[in-house]
């Protein structure tokens, strides 16, 4: 834990890469392996279930520093992490017994929690905060309360690990892939040289991702040296036919085995060795469904006959990773669009998402612009000599998304962030007019600059109208441009419609309360949206 | 007490038996002023009264030509109907509570002050008082300082830290009171010199006219047109984060020294890739503590977040609610 907390201030305490990659490398070279794994899994956003709930932990934590629990309460809407609130609340350490290692702390203390009685749960917790201080006390508040974002990228922990290891950062980034449990030995695998079976069957290619792009398409130089798709709106996967089984992965490299029935019976068609990345798209009789209905899908792990007849799906594949056992990344997308027809020619169940058919530039604004109504989110635009890379790489995939609609809305409740936000209002939910009444139907936090961000939570603070624990109501007044990406009539909302992923485009100063949309706006946008 | 001896007004407070405002954010008749700083002491005052060693500065702030009227600690002069004493506050150089002795009781105010002891001002004195004005400026238990020792070294340290790898070390602190504290507590930790920013340079100056030690300083536009700052210390106000000036100093690591680097989330927001955990406010259990020491019954909360002192106080037994000052400038504004 000493070692993890002192890698932890280095990380902390630098707003540089270079630095930090240095503070990793330097940690995973020296540091046990046991501990080492853990680290890996922590910092790479993996975390382990929740072991003791956070209302307990608040008690807990007022108990043992003599606070009332309302007190507590407050300090946590101030700091904006529950982890760090206790620890700066908890009395300093009875030091003299050192903290264990990570991978003990983990085994043998916090998933020990699991079976323990909620006294002995309590009696554990409090004796780790007399025994931990300082950042280790913090990270062990970390580790209980689940989550666990301290400023490092995945990436970066792969570069590092690659650095160790002295392989390139796309193996790392493959042998991170799926699912691996944090032990010493997978750590020596993790770190050791190449070699030809190190990848295990079940195993996702780490996926490419697309840059969105900024300037017009005539800036990508000859339209023959491209190929255009249809932006599906649906779930990235990755199919997997080895060793006569098949695996289906999400982005979040999540396995959705038995989720999409309908999908791995498809795919058991696949000549063995083969490996497709695609869409995964609520479908029926040629078209895509809206993805609200795929939602419904996404949730079920084991679906029923109901389910499947109300929202089918089919998976859309766009390319090909592996072929007869080959990995065929570093080959030209051309090529391996042509393994991948010869692999779907076995499966026909499974769909190919096409190529638009263009000659010139020009003719991709229009198609662009009829994406909404085609059901999709616009175009990829793709190099056909590009190999298929790892991770988010510009130049040579690109995703030109339609427009996202807008509308004026008003602030009319704020909350505090959490994180780098913490003790500032930057949670907000905005309103429309209905009638007289304004009713809310879209929460945002992001599209808004430090300043204004700043600005806003000083006006906030001055002009609550009622608290309702960490919420407040402001006088409505400030009219703000939102701009979202879909439309859905929605049971569970007051508004009676649901919006996907709003943001904030920009502060309206010049508009007031009056000129904000109506909710009637909003609902005339629903019969824009495929049925 | 049908009604109370002070109120706020003009964004600070005023006292109908003296007729006189404390720290007023507006132009008043009379102004007893608290500190320096700008949210307590501004220019077109008709008269100041102020502490004798804070009158330097204060002149500095709000312009040579104002009416002032030196006070000493523990000097009771007479205000209307009432009697005034200023004591020092801790907070910076002259800085002063104001004890107000009336026929409705006495009440004591606070500007800012702190109880962690600091080379360059007179400590904090209590007094005994019927009402207490406390700042709450760290408001909440989550404020509690370290030693101030403890973070001096973790400066020093990071400080040698950018020597050795050839870096800048920019710390950046309030101009006035936090700079000089800090570079009073180097003075005899650490050779100098170290840079100033130009906002630094004359209130530093101001400091070293009134006796206080420090590390020896240069600003900053006095360096050799080119010249990196490899290695060196270099004193700047907030607000030069971020701004053109910062390109004299090629890859230098960033620090801050404020009582709220105590929350990860605000240094990360900013951008500084160390805070230093160093106030010149009380922190939390100083707060509850002098809240006692003045044997007050009755305790209101002003400057800060408030409310949470206000109701562990109202706990403990005593009579406390908070004050918003602010609100009294926009009170009087036209609707």
């Amino acid at each position: 834990m000493k070692t993890f907390a002192r890698l932890f201030d280095r990380l902390d305490r630098t707003t540089a890469t270079n630095a930090k990659i240095e503070a990793l490398i330097d940690y995973f070279r020296s540091a046990d392996p046991g501990d080492a794994a853990w680290a890996v899994s922590f910092l790479t956003g993996r975390r382990i279930k929740r072991l003791v709930n956070t209302r307990e932990l608040r008690e807990w934590a007022a108990a043992a520093s003599g606070l009332p629990l309302w007190l507590v309460e407050d300090s946590y809407e101030h700091v904006g992490d529950l982890a760090e609130t206790l620890h700066l609340l908890l009395p300093p350490a009875d030091t003299g017994s050192p903290a264990p290692g990570l991978a003990s702390m983990v085994n043998d203390h916090l998933l020990a929690l699991r079976a323990a009685d909620d006294d002995q749960r309590r009696r554990a917790v409090l004796e780790m905060w007399r025994r931990l201080d300082g950042s280790e006390r913090f990270l062990f508040n970390k580790l209980l309360t689940g989550g666990f974002r301290v400023g490092v990228s995945k990436r970066l922990v792969t570069r590092a690990l690659a650095e160790v290891a002295g392989v390139d950062s796309s193996l790392i980034a493959h042998r991170l892939m799926g699912r691996w449990q944090p032990t010493a030995s997978f750590f020596g695998g993790l770190v050791a040289p190449q070699s030809d079976d190190d990848i295990d069957p079940a195993v996702p290619y780490p996926f490419f991702l697309a840059a969105p792009l900024e300037d017009e398409p005539e800036t990508l130089g000859e339209p023959g040296a491209w190929q255009a798709e249809w932006k599906w709106d649906g779930i990235r996967a990755q199919l997997i036919r080895r060793a006569g089984q098949t695996y289906v992965w999400s982005r979040g490299e999540e396995l959705m085995n038995g989720r999409f029935p309908e999908i791995e019976a498809a795919a058991e068609q696949l000549p063995d060795g083969c490996v497709l990345d695609g869409e995964i798209m609520a479908w029926r009789a040629d078209k895509p469904l809206p993805f609200a209905l795929l939602q419904r899908r996404i949730g079920r792990k084991k679906p029923g006959p109901k389910t499947l007849a109300d929202a089918p799906v089919a998976f859309l594949a766009y390319d090909c990773l592996e072929s007869d056992g080959q990995d065929i990344r570093t080959q030209p997308l051309a090529m391996r669009l042509r393994q991948l027809d010869l692999a779907l020619a076995a499966a026909p169940d499974l769909r190919r998402s096409g190529a638009i058919d263009f000659q010139d530039w020009a003719e991709l604004p229009a198609l662009r612009a009829s994406a909404r109504e085609r059901g999709v989110e616009g175009l990829m635009l793709k190099h056909l000599d590009s190999p298929y890379r790892v991770g988010r790489k510009r130049g040579d995939w690109w995703k030109w998304k339609v427009e996202p609609y807008t509308f004026d809305g008003v602030l009319i409740y704020a909350q505090p962030g959490h994180g780098r936000r913490s003790g500032l209002f930057t949670d907000y939910t905005f309103a429309v007019h209905d009638g007289e009444a304004l009713v809310p139907v879209a929460k945002a936090y992001s599209g808004l600059s430090q300043a204004e961000i700043d600005r806003l939570d000083r006006w906030i603070r001055s002009h609550t109208r009622e608290r309702f624990g960490p919420v407040r109501s402001v006088e409505p007044v400030h009219v703000f441009e939102l701009a979202f990406e879909g439309i859905a009539a929605s049971r569970r909302h007051k508004s009676g419609i649901a919006l996907r992923f709003p943001r904030i485009h920009r502060w309206r100063e010049d508009l007031s309360v009056a000129d904000a949309d109506s909710l009637a706006d909003l609902q005339r946008l629903l019969e824009h949206e495929p049925a | 007490m049908s009604q109370d001896l002070l109120q706020p007004d003009a964004g600070g407070l005023y006292c109908a038996a003296g007729d006189f405002w404390i720290d007023p954010l507006r132009p008043v008749p009379r102004a007893v002023i608290t500190h320096a700083h700008a949210d307590h002491a501004r220019s077109g005052a008709g008269a100041y009264f102020a502490a004798r060693e804070g009158l330097p500065v204060l002149a500095h702030r709000v312009g040579a030509s104002g009416n002032f009227t030196a006070v000493d600690y523990a000097q009771p002069f007479a205000l209307g109907q009432t009697r005034v004493t200023l004591f020092p506050a801790g907070h910076i150089l002259g800085s002063a509570t104001v004890r107000i002795e009336s026929e409705a009781g006495t009440w004591g105010v606070s500007g800012d002050f702190k109880r962690a002891p600091d080379p360059t001002c007179a400590g904090f004195e209590p007094f005994a008082c019927d009402v207490w004005l406390s700042e709450c400026t760290f408001g909440l238990p989550v404020y509690r300082w370290p030693p101030t020792a403890e973070v001096i070294d973790d400066i020093l340290e990071w400080w040698q830290g950018c020597r050795e790898a050839g870096r800048p070390a920019v710390l950046f602190c309030y101009a006035l009171g936090k700079a000089q504290r800090v570079l009073a507590e180097l003075d005899t930790r650490a050779t100098g010199p170290a840079w100033l920013h130009g906002a630094m340079q004359p209130l530093t100056e101001v400091y070293r006219r009134q006796g206080i030690k420090m590390i020896a300083t240069r600003p900053v536009s006095e360096a050799d047109k080119g010249y990196r700052f490899a290695g060196d210390l270099v004193m700047a106000p907030p607000s030069a984060a971020g701004s053109p000036w910062m390109r004299r100093f090629p890859k230098h690591s960033a620090g801050f020294v404020s009582g709220w680097m105590r929350i990860r989330g605000h240094r990360r927001r900013r951008g500084y890739d160390r805070g230093f955990v160093l106030s010149d406010h009380a922190d939390w259990p100083a707060l509850v503590e002098t809240a006692q020491d003045m044997r007050a019954g009755r305790v209101i909360t002003i400057h800060g977040s408030g409310e949470a002192l206000a109701g562990h106080l109202r706990e403990s037994g005593l009579a406390a609610d908070c004050w918003n000052l602010r609100a009294s400038l926009q009170a009087d504004r036209p609707a």
